[in-house]
């Protein structure tokens, strides 16, 4: 192939670079200079504000090297912004990683200072400690001033986070966990410095005793969680790293006449790729010479590898086994399957499900009221409250802010979407929100499309009879010259047995549809009606014969198609449409979640119950116009159902829409169903189940966390308030509450981890 | 009751209305969002909370905002609208794009992935021509 390849490209490409080092406006002028000199430059505008280039350039003539180089050449740093999606991914687990290291490293030192202000606090667990330092002696005041000179920076260093937090949110008249957990610590440090600092102030100095170790235990506990919520936080979205690891960086593409490797960014529009046995395909696109065996597995779900040759499509991200081809670049950059897959998933692990609308009410005062709490918690044991008073309040008002857990709250419903949302990805589950995932659960009958859905969705001819007048190779050269108006599946099947037969069609005229009824057209000055025997009586032919003929095939399952030839019966086509080899088991697996499971067609009864009887349906609705099928899923809504419409997303987008779950099957690079709530990337009806499994799944694990996280503050924060005190003298210590927030959030994340492990009953990958 | 408990109770019961008053009897002002031609766009940085947290914009003109996310902690390394079905992670110090085209008028709230930061997106009618 030579550079000619090229013409008719889709030259115009877009890059934005971040550029670094600018020190004035004039910079600007200096970059757009270097790199407008660049050949292939279209335009350049850089922002001395943001920090950043955005090109337009002919790919066929710079590459994406080409330009960051040109702004480096002019003396400014400048990389790629975002575009590469491993570069994000690698990116956004350097910054978590490097988070979690600081968070340990301030743990270590509060961890430290707790060992030796917990043991001082309680001297009579270790023997002899208690005679070294007496209690109410010097020695002991001059140790506890030593020890709280060590925990002022476990609040300054360890705990700054919670501070800077605060103060954030302050200058924002809101308040958040780090706002309660530095109102607790602060609250213990200053009494303990006033204990140490002024013991005389009590009425019975003894029992001035510091709070150092509830200062540096709490902050200890909540780092370490902080920390571990964040490792556990990151798995969640191991789906879309896993989606966008599958991406290929490279391509080999034909430029100039030769085969160049370049980044896979570059590659536009029209570009013919080579792959090499073994190779993964960089982009989506068609077969333009060779022929392979590609494993799809990664995209569709589909084990086994699929055949490509000329004509064919295939999918980036896919892996190429044996042979070698070429296919043009159709789809790149944002459009291609992968990118839409990736897209779809994180905007559905962006939304929100309607449980949630309750922790949002709630969120949203959380904060505040249990600041509320606290202080009127202290005012009352201040009040009322056994000696020494001041003890007890202080006590209760740092267990109050520190029990409180507002992250276990807002962490619960959106972690366990991001996990289930992201497992459906991997089993070839597309769900649009959480919303969807919600509304699955509550399905109890499952609409199924029969054509394309339960069956191949490719009707073949079978059979052929002929009326005592007519001979069948007639009928099929009639019937295909006539059905090659028609893009009725049937009518295609026709055409296909006619041409397989090396018949010559005819041209008709005076062609008239009757969408779902037939089809008529003159053939040589002959009229020719096919369709169904309603339809032929209809137009005045007598079908009874036909009928009868009809009545051996329909039994089969197979679709009889009337023919009249000049106002008289003709003879009968009968096609096929198999039953996809899973569709039964798959069935079988609904009725095991306990679903009522319904086949909607424009089939004859008979050939209805056919293909309902071998897949084992509960019910039937046969002979249905496409027009009527939405109406069909809202006489089933009117009963009280909760309806899941299955359907190929095209002919079916209304009955999809009318659903209350729109289940689209996908196929090839087509995933993004605009009418569908879930897309099935994979053709089998197990994923039906599989989605319904996963909803199910998620939603239990989301109510886990809820009751978890409303249970945890419910009980907590009266238990914390000392509502157990009066009748059962327990009085909750703080270092006890910490330990408790800094676990509940990281139960409940961990808890949506859980999901990961989650397997499709069978059949599904 | 002691003078202490008395100003105590005095200080304590102050406090409730003032925590009332201050988090939650708040009155946005909004930023109107800038923009030449049909795109609005503002830039939000991210620190605590989202400065600014109200924008205002009109109704059916297609929206940017630059979410630039100036803290280390993990907590604010998404932004959710989950109204649009969008959301978008934010990188440290990066400024990312998100694009919204508001259909209808109204109030649409921005978080972060607990809820915790929030932001409100007051979508006006388009005023007539």
């Amino acid at each position: 192939m030579d550079h000619t390849t090229h013409t008719g490209l889709d030259s115009h490409a877009h890059i934005q670079l971040s550029v670094q080092g600018m020190s004035c406006a004039s910079c600007v002028s200096t970059i757009e200079a270097g790199v407008r000199a660049l050949p292939g430059v279209e335009d350049v505008a850089v922002n001395f504000a943001h920090k950043t280039a955005d090109v337009d350039y002919d790919p066929t003539q710079a590459t994406t090297r080409d330009i960051v180089q040109a702004v480096r050449d002019t003396g400014y740093r400048a990389e790629k912004r975002d575009e590469n999606a491993d570069d994000a991914v690698a990116k956004e687990e350097a910054e978590r990683e490097r988070e979690y290291q600081t968070l340990m490293k301030k743990f270590r030192l509060a961890a430290i200072v707790s060992v030796p202000n917990v043991i001082l606090m309680y001297p009579d667990f270790v023997p002899g400690l208690t005679t070294l330092i007496p209690h109410g002696s010097g020695m002991e005041q001059l140790v506890w001033a030593f020890m709280g000179a060590l925990t002022v920076p476990v609040l300054a260093w360890s705990g700054s986070q919670f501070f800077v937090g605060m103060w954030a949110a302050l200058k924002h008249r809101s308040a958040n966990m780090h706002t309660l957990i530095s109102l607790g610590v602060s609250a213990a440090f200053a009494y303990s410095v006033v204990a140490v600092a002024f013991p005389g102030i009590f009425p019975e100095g003894a029992a001035a005793e510091p709070f150092w170790d509830v200062t540096t235990v709490v902050i200890a506990l909540v780092v370490l969680g902080l920390a571990l919520e964040s490792k556990a936080r990151g798995r969640t979205s191991e789906a879309i790293r896993k989606l966008i690891g599958l991406q290929a960086k490279t391509a080999h593409v034909m430029r100039d006449g030769k085969v160049q490797e370049i980044p896979i960014e570059d590659v536009v529009v029209g570009d013919v790729v080579m792959v090499r046995p073994g190779d993964k395909i960089p982009v989506d696109g068609v077969v333009v010479d060779g022929s392979s065996n590609v494993d799809e597995s990664m995209i569709t779900g589909e084990a086994l590898p699929v055949e490509k040759k000329t004509g064919d499509e295939v999918i980036g991200a896919t892996m190429n086994k044996s042979g070698s081809f070429r296919f043009e670049a159709a789809k790149v950059g944002k459009d291609t399957a992968l990118a839409n897959i990736i897209k779809m998933v994180q905007d559905a692990q962006g939304s929100k499900a309607p449980i949630q609308r309750i922790v949002d009410q709630v969120s949203g005062y959380f904060v505040p009221t249990v600041m509320i709490l606290a202080i009127l918690a202290f005012v009352a044991w201040y009040d009322f409250g056994p000696e020494p008073r001041l003890i007890y309040a202080t006590v209760v008002f740092v267990t109050t802010l520190v029990i409180a857990c507002p992250c276990a709250l807002g962490l619960a419903t959106p972690t366990s979407l991001t996990v289930g949302i992201g497992k459906g990805a991997e089993n070839g589950i597309l769900i649009r929100s959480g919303d969807a995932l919600q509304t699955a659960e509550r399905i109890s009958v499952v609409v199924l499309d029969k054509t394309g859905t339960i069956t191949r969705g490719e009707p073949t001819l079978t059979d052929m009879t002929a009326m005592p007048d007519f001979e069948e190779q007639q009928l099929l050269a009639l019937g295909a010259s006539l059905e090659q108006y028609s893009e009725h599946p049937l009518g295609e099947a026709v055409v296909r047995a006619a041409k397989a037969q090396d018949q010559d069609l005819s041209e008709a005229q005076d062609v008239q549809t009757k969408a779902g009824h037939g089809i008529s057209g003159l053939i040589n000055g002959v009229r020719v009606h096919i369709g169904t025997a309603k339809y032929l009586s209809e137009e005045g032919i007598d079908a009874r014969g036909l009928e009868d003929i009809a009545s051996i095939y329909s039994p089969q399952g197979k679709t009889p198609i009337m023919v009249g030839v000049d106002g008289a019966p003709a003879g009968v086509l009968a096609v096929a449409d198999t039953v996809k080899p899973d569709s039964k088991d798959a069935i079988a697996r609904l009725h095991e979640l306990g679903l009522k499971v319904v086949m909607l067609t424009g089939d004859q009864r008979q050939t209805a119950d056919a293909i309902a009887r071998e897949v084992g349906v509960d019910q039937v609705f046969a002979q249905v116009l496409p027009e009527h099928k939405a109406d069909k899923v809202a006489e089933l809504q009117a009963q009280g159902h909760v309806v899941a419409m299955v359907g190929d997303g095209i002919n079916d987008a209304p009955a999809l829409a009318a659903a209350d779950i729109g289940i689209a099957i996908g196929s090839g690079t087509d995933v993004a169903i605009e009418a569908a709530d879930v897309t099935l990337i994979k053709g089998s009806l197990h994923g039906v189940a599989t989605a319904m499994d996963i909803s199910r799944a998620t939603m239990r694990n989301v109510r886990q966390n809820l009751l978890g996280a409303f249970g945890y503050n419910a009980l907590g924060i009266p238990v914390a308030m000392g509502i157990l005190y009066p009748v059962f003298g327990i009085l909750m210590s703080p270092m006890i509450a910490g330990a408790a927030m800094a676990f509940s959030s990281v139960t409940v994340v961990s808890n949506a981890n859980r999901l990961r492990l989650f397997k499709p009953k069978r059949g599904a990958s | 009751m002691t003078w202490d408990q008395v100003l105590v109770t005095i200080v304590g019961l102050g406090l409730v209305p003032l925590i009332v008053w201050y988090f939650w009897l708040k009155k946005g002002t909004g930023t109107h969002a800038q923009g030449s031609g049909s795109l609005q766009e503002v830039n939000i940085v991210v620190k605590g909370g989202y400065t600014p947290d109200t924008i205002i914009v009109q109704q059916g003109r297609p929206v940017r905002l630059n979410f630039l996310r100036q803290e280390s902690a993990t907590c604010s390394d998404t932004v959710k609208f989950p109204d649009f079905n969008k959301s978008a992670r934010l990188p440290e110090n990066e400024t990312v794009a998100v694009d919204l085209l508001p259909q209808e008028t109204g109030e649409f709230e921005f978080t972060c992935q607990m809820g915790m930061l929030r932001g409100r997106l007051v979508v006006e009618g388009s005023k007539a021509a």
